[in-house]
C-alpha cells in the first residue's frame, strides 16, 4: 500500500496567551488517501481551521505546533525550515479560503496573482505561464477567460471570484488541496456549483482533498470520509455514510439528529445542550462529557482514546465498555 | 476619467475664486494702501490722483474682478515696500521655495517609507523601537528648534555645512537653480532635513500602522498560502496597498510643506518664497501677503487634483467606480 497524500499523527498546536498555554489541537490523527475527500466537521472553535493551517504550515505566532507530526506523501513536513516549508506550499499543497472577495489582492489583476503563482513554482516562461492561467480559469469554469484574465478582483462575482481561488489553488498541481469553509461566503445556489467543482476537480486530477465546514449537507454530498471535531480532538472518523446513517460517538449523533430532513416526519430535531468548552476551560477526561447523556463515572476522569468499530473509529468509553463487557 | 479630470478641475476653479475673495478680502481690511504709498507730506489732492491711477476708487465689484482677472494672469499688482512687481518677486523666490519643499519630500518619502516598512516587519526589533523613538521626536520637536540645532552642531561645533542662504546659483531661464553647485548642495542638505523631518515620522507611522493592517488582511495569508516568496508578499502585495493612503497624506502634506516652509526659511534665511512672504507680513505689504495666499493655494489645491488622478492609477477600484459615477 501507498502512503497515504497526507497523514497526520497526534497534532498538537498550541497558543501561548498571558493566560497560559491553551492547546487549541489536542491529538489529532487523520490520513487522506490520493483521490480522497476527507471532510472536518464540527462547531465553531473545535479546531478545524487550525488543523488545516497547520498542515500548510500557516499557523502564526502566538500558535505553534507543539506535537505530532504531519506527512505529505511520507516525508514530514511539519518540521522543515521556513523557506522549504513556503516551496511546500501552493506547489505541493494548495489552499482556499472561505471569504473568496478577500482572498485576492485587489489592486492586481487576477491573471497577474495567477501568473505570479505560477512562476514561483515552476519554471514557466511568461508566455507559458499566462496560456497556463487562461487554460486554469477555463478549467474552473470561468467562462471568457482570455479576456476575464485581465480583470481585476473587483470586477468578479463571490462565485466567480472563489473559483479564481480554486484556480490560484490549483497553479502547480498540488497533491493536496485543504478548502477552509470554501462555500460558507457564498449563495447556496453558487455552494452547490463550487462544491462539484472541487469534487470534480479533485477527482480529475487525483488530488487529496480536506474540505472544512460546519455544512453536513456539504459534507454528505462531497467526502468519502469524515471526521468530526470536539473542542480540539477528533470524536469520531469514518466513511461518510456510516457516519451519518450510524454515528457512534454522543457527540456524532446528537449532530446528525440537527439535521433538519425532508421525510416529512414531524419531528423536532434534536439539539445538544450546553455549548462547547473554552479553550481555558476543557473538563477532564472526555472534553464532552458536561453534555453528554451517557456520561458515566470514567467520562470525568480518563480521557477516551479512538477505538476502531468496524470502519469507523470513535474515541468514547461507551464502545470500551461494551467490548470490556464482552470479554 | 476625462469628465472626472474636467470636474475635478471646476471644482479647483471654484476654489480659487473663493480664495481670491479672501486675498482681495485683505486689501479692504488692512487700512488704506493710499497712505502706506505717499509720503507723509502729500496733499489730499495727490493722494486723490493716486487712488484714481490705481482704480482704488471704483466700486468693489469692479476692483474685485480687475484683481482675478489680473491674478490669472499671474499679475498681482506692486509691491508696496519694493516697488517692483509682485509676479517678478515671486517668480525669483519660487525656484529656492520649490526645490527646498521638493527636497525634503523626497527625503521624507524615501526615508519614511523604509523606516516605516522595516518597522512593521520587524516589529519587535531593537532598530524597530528606535525609528519609533525618533519619530516621537520629530513629531513632538518643533521646526525652528531642529533647524537650531542642526546649525549648532553642523555650522557652529563642526563647521561642515553653511548656516544660511542657497549657496551658490545657476540660472537656467528665468529659474536660479542651487543644484548644480556643490555649494548649493551643501546649503539644500539642512533646511530640507528640518523641512522634512516631520513629514518623515508623519510617512513612516502611516506607513507602519497601514502595513501591520494589511499583513493581516485575508488575500496577504493566501499569497503565503500559495507559496509566494516573503519579498513578494511584503515588497509586491503588501506595500502597494499600503500606498493608497501614503499617496493622500503626502499629496497634502505637500502643499504643508510649502506653506510651512515660512519657518524653516526665515531659519535658514533661504531667500524662497516664505521668507519673502515673513518681510511682506512685517512691512504690511498686502500685495505680496495676497499674492502668497493666491500661490499658494493654487499649489494646494494642485496637488489635490494630481492626488486624485493618481488614485485611479494604484487602485483599479476606484477606476471603475470613476468611469460609472453613482
Amino acid at each position: 500500500m501507498t502512503a497515504p497524500v497526507l497523514s497526520v499523527r497526534n497534532l498538537q498546536v498550541e497558543f501561548e496567551t498571558r493566560r497560559g498555554t491553551l492547546r487549541a489541537i489536542d491529538g489529532v490523527s487523520y490520513d487522506i488517501a490520493k483521490g480522497e475527500v476527507l471532510g472536518v466537521v464540527g462547531e465553531s472553535g473545535a479546531g478545524k481551521s487550525v488543523t488545516g493551517l497547520a498542515v500548510i504550515g500557516l499557523i502564526d505566532r502566538p500558535g505553534r505546533i507543539s506535537g505530532g507530526e504531519i506527512l505529505l506523501s511520507g516525508l514530514r513536513i511539519d518540521n522543515l525550515p521556513p523557506e522549504e516549508m513556503r516551496k511546500v506550499r501552493g506547489k505541493r499543497i494548495g489552499m482556499i479560503f472561505q471569504d473568496p472577495l478577500t482572498s485576492l489582492n485587489p489592486l492586481y489583476r487576477v491573471g497577474d496573482q495567477i501568473i505570479e503563482t505560477i512562476k514561483t513554482h515552476t519554471s514557466l516562461t511568461d508566455q507559458q505561464a499566462r496560456k497556463r492561467a487562461i487554460d486554469l480559469l477555463a478549467e474552473v469554469g470561468i467562462p471568457a477567460p482570455e479576456k476575464r484574465i485581465d480583470g481585476y478582483p473587483h470586477e468578479f462575482s463571490g462565485g466567480m471570484r472563489q473559483r479564481v481561488v480554486i484556480a490560484l489553488a490549483l497553479c502547480a498541481e498540488p497533491e493536496l488541496i485543504i478548502a477552509d469553509e470554501p462555500t460558507t461566503a457564498l449563495d447556496v445556489s453558487v455552494q452547490a456549483q463550487i462544491i462539484s467543482l472541487i469534487k470534480r476537480l479533485g477527482r480529475d486530477h487525483g488530488t487529496a482533498v480536506m474540505l472544512v465546514t460546519h455544512d453536513m449537507g456539504v459534507i454528505a454530498e462531497t467526502c468519502d470520509r469524515v471526521a468530526v471535531m470536539y473542542a480540539g480532538r477528533v470524536a469520531e472518523i469514518g466513511p461518510v455514510q456510516e457516519v451519518i446513517k450510524n454515528p457512534l460517538h454522543p457527540y456524532a449523533k446528537g449532530l446528525m439528529g440537527a439535521i433538519p430532513t425532508l421525510a416529512g416526519e414531524d419531528k423536532r430535531l434534536v439539539q445538544i445542550p450546553g455549548s462547547m468548552p473554552r479553550l481555558s476551560a476543557i473538563p477532564p477526561g472526555c472534553s464532552f462529557n458536561p453534555r453528554c447523556s451517557f456520561a458515566f463515572d470514567r467520562c470525568r476522569i480518563d480521557r477516551p482514546e479512538p477505538l476502531r468499530q468496524g470502519t469507523q473509529a470513535v474515541a468514547c468509553h461507551l464502545y470500551d465498555r461494551a467490548t470490556e463487557t464482552a470479554a | 476619467m476625462l469628465a472626472f479630470t474636467l470636474r475635478r478641475a471646476i471644482q479647483a476653479i471654484g476654489v480659487m475664486i473663493a480664495v481670491g475673495i479672501i486675498a482681495f478680502a485683505m486689501f479692504r481690511f488692512a487700512g488704506d494702501p493710499v497712505s502706506q504709498l505717499v509720503a507723509i507730506d502729500a496733499s489730499s489732492a495727490e493722494r486723490a490722483q493716486i487712488r484714481q491711477s490705481l482704480g482704488l476708487d471704483d466700486p468693489f465689484i469692479v476692483q474685485f474682478g480687475r484683481y482675478l482677472f489680473d491674478a490669472a494672469q499671474f499679475k498681482f499688482g506692486v509691491s508696496y515696500q519694493f516697488r517692483q512687481p509682485v509676479s517678478d518677486l515671486l517668480k525669483e523666490r519660487m525656484p529656492a521655495t520649490l526645490e527646498l519643499a521638493v527636497c525634503a519630500t523626497i527625503l521624507a518619502l524615501f526615508f519614511g517609507i523604509i523606516m516605516g516598512v522595516f518597522s512593521a516587519l520587524r516589529r519587535d526589533s531593537l532598530m524597530a523601537k528606535l525609528f519609533q523613538m525618533v519619530s516621537l521626536i520629530g513629531i513632538s520637536l518643533p521646526t525652528f528648534l531642529i533647524g537650531i540645532l542642526l546649525i549648532y552642531l553642523f555650522s557652529v561645533t563642526l563647521g561642515w555645512l553653511p548656516s544660511f542662504g542657497r549657496g551658490d546659483v545657476v540660472k537656467l531661464g528665468w529659474w536660479s537653480t542651487g543644484l548644480l553647485t556643490l555649494s548649493g548642495w551643501k546649503a539644500l542638505i539642512m533646511p530640507s532635513i528640518t523641512l522634512g523631518l516631520f513629514q518623515m515620522t508623519l510617512i513612516m507611522r502611516l506607513v507602519r500602522a497601514e502595513m501591520l493592517e494589511v499583513l493581516r488582511t485575508d488575500y496577504i495569508r493566501f499569497a503565503r498560502a500559495r507559496g509566494l516568496t516573503t519579498r513578494a508578499i511584503h515588497f509586491g502585495h503588501a506595500l502597494r496597498n499600503t500606498l493608497v493612503p501614503v499617496i493622500t497624506v503626502v499629496g497634502l502634506q505637500f502643499g504643508s510643506v510649502i506653506a510651512f516652509s515660512i519657518i524653516t526659511e526665515q531659519v535658514f534665511q533661504w531667500p524662497g518664497m516664505g521668507l519673502l512672504f515673513v518681510q511682506a507680513v512685517q512691512n504690511v505689504d498686502i500685495p505680496i501677503m495676497a499674492a502668497y495666499l493666491m500661490m499658494v493655494s493654487l499649489i494646494f489645491v494642485t496637488i489635490n487634483l494630481v492626488v486624485d488622478i493618481l488614485y485611479t492609477v494604484v487602485d483599479p477600484r476606484l477606476r471603475a467606480t470613476i468611469s460609472r459615477p453613482a
